[in-house]
């Protein structure tokens, strides 16, 4: 076997199950290397940075278990199950094919995408303030006025979303500023707006519904309690 | 005799007392679908999330030329117009056609021989693909969103799937819905967490309200109308 054959599955499976540890510059020379390839390799589950218990009280358990165990993991799932299709439309060079799986592959890759990134932006309570100076305060207070403020219009617009979608805060590197944003069901933001996602909330009804039934307000003026306000301006700073 | 003034007197009364379109109680009680459905989330879906859709879509509709209408009416005329009030008053309609389409010890098949039994072999082949065809569409519906089945003027059904409040009434030509399964996630996740098939076998097993759908096949292949919410 070449020495690619060897490590590219294995190299792939380090840039996607931890593409969040690696530096950018590696990222990006892996998936140069990798894009040679064919689509997909295994994606896998990320673990947690903390136990299920350690969002609580503003996210339970019970429902960092389901969500993360049962809801996430079927989304790589099934991600990994389309790819391996298109490999197969790919090869054949079956255009129809290739065309009628961007569906899956964008509900369950974005799924995928969207989970991981929630997952790493949030953490125990008292564990991350937001900064008082620094990158991320300046992104804010330029764009907001304050961070009062873009929780509150951040919130409104999350609350806002009809049925399933994610809440964002996201890097717009045209103009250098950050913009808040929403897109629908497991619509990825980069992919779908070009902003590079800083900051995402989840309110699809299994992200709240356990804790707070209907009441989705409740749900997002919780979650400010628990986000890892260090790991969103680590994103910025990587993105500007 | 009557005067100009009683005529307009009445007419006015009238109007003002079809003004809001009240939230129907469930068929059942919040206790009627155990333990296919329970009681919380019967209480929460009806009370909460269709209150919710009724309250708002009532509230938007105040002081408009839509005010009296019926509930098809405003759900018709607010596609792609308006929507806020479509968001809500499809999905006032959409909850209230839901609770009618279930029964207690419903679900299973259609009496042999009847109309719909007979629609269902014409157009599906069988029941059994009838029931797959359903449930896939329940299934991929990405999101929040509903199964249907319609039924145009010829008779002829299909199934297909919306997304959010949409409603094939409006969003297809497909005809006229005579069946619908609510896959938004406040709809079963309280009783069956992440396993929306689980939730879609037991609808279609021990839920469905064939008698319903019946009236509804009738209505549509008679009239073309929906049913009466």
């Amino acid at each position: 076997m070449s020495a690619k054959q060897i490590i590219t599955p294995a190299l792939r499976a380090a840039v996607h199950a931890h593409s969040s540890k690696l530096t950018p510059e590696l990222s990006k020379s892996a998936a140069a290397y990798l894009s040679s390839a064919p689509t997909g390799g295994k994606h896998t589950l990320p673990d947690l940075p903390y136990d299920y218990s350690a969002l609580e009280p503003a996210i339970s358990a019970e429902t960092m278990e389901i969500h993360h165990s049962k809801h996430h993991n079927t989304y790589v799932t099934n991600l990994n199950a389309s790819l391996e299709k298109l490999d197969g439309a790919v090869s054949s060079g079956d255009v129809s094919a290739i065309i009628g799986l961007q569906g899956a592959l964008k509900f369950n890759g974005g799924g995928h995408l969207n989970h991981t990134l929630f997952w790493e932006n949030l953490c125990a309570k008292g564990g991350s303030e937001f900064p008082t100076s620094g990158p991320l305060a300046d992104a804010v207070n330029a764009r907001f006025g304050d961070v009062e403020t873009m929780k509150k219009e951040l919130g409104a617009m999350t609350v806002g979303v009809q049925g399933s979608g994610w809440g964002w805060l996201g890097f717009d590197a045209k103009t250098g500023r950050i913009e808040a944003a929403t897109c629908p069901n497991q619509d990825p933001l980069q992919a779908t707006t070009g902003l590079v996602p800083l900051l995402g909330i989840d309110v699809w009804e299994h992200a709240y519904y356990v804790d707070y039934r209907n009441v989705r307000p409740n749900y997002v003026n919780a979650i400010w309690d628990v986000i890892n306000w260090s790991k969103v301006e680590e994103r910025l700073t990587s993105a500007q | 005799m009557i005067t100009r003034f009683t005529l307009l007197f009445t007419l006015a009364t009238s109007v003002a007392a079809g003004a809001t379109y009240e939230l129907p109680p469930l068929p059942y009680g919040k206790s009627g679908l155990k333990p296919m459905l329970g009681s919380k989330t019967l209480e929460i879906h009806h009370d909460k999330h269709h209150a919710k859709y009724v309250n708002t879509m009532n509230s938007l509709v105040e002081g408009t030329n839509l005010e009296n209408q019926s509930l098809e009416k405003i759900v018709r005329s607010s596609y792609k117009k308006n929507q806020a009030l479509f968001n809500n008053a499809a999905q006032a309609w959409n909850h209230s056609f839901y609770w009618k389409c279930m029964k207690k010890r419903g679900g299973g098949e259609p009496p042999a021989g009847s109309k719909l039994a007979d629609a269902i072999n014409d157009s599906f082949g069988s029941y059994d693909e009838f029931r797959k065809q359903f449930s896939e569409a329940a299934n991929t519906a990405f999101g929040s969103g509903w199964a249907w089945l319609v039924c145009n003027r010829k008779g002829k059904l299909s199934v297909c799937k919306t997304i959010g409040a949409d409603n094939p009434m409006v969003s297809t030509s497909a005809g006229i819905p005579i069946l619908t399964c609510d896959v938004w996630e406040h709809a079963y996740y309280l009783d069956y967490q992440n396993l929306r098939p689980n939730y879609i076998d037991v609808f279609l097993d021990k839920l469905v309200n064939w008698e319903y759908v019946s009236e509804n096949l009738e209505r549509a292949m008679d009239s073309g109308l929906c049913a009466e919410l």
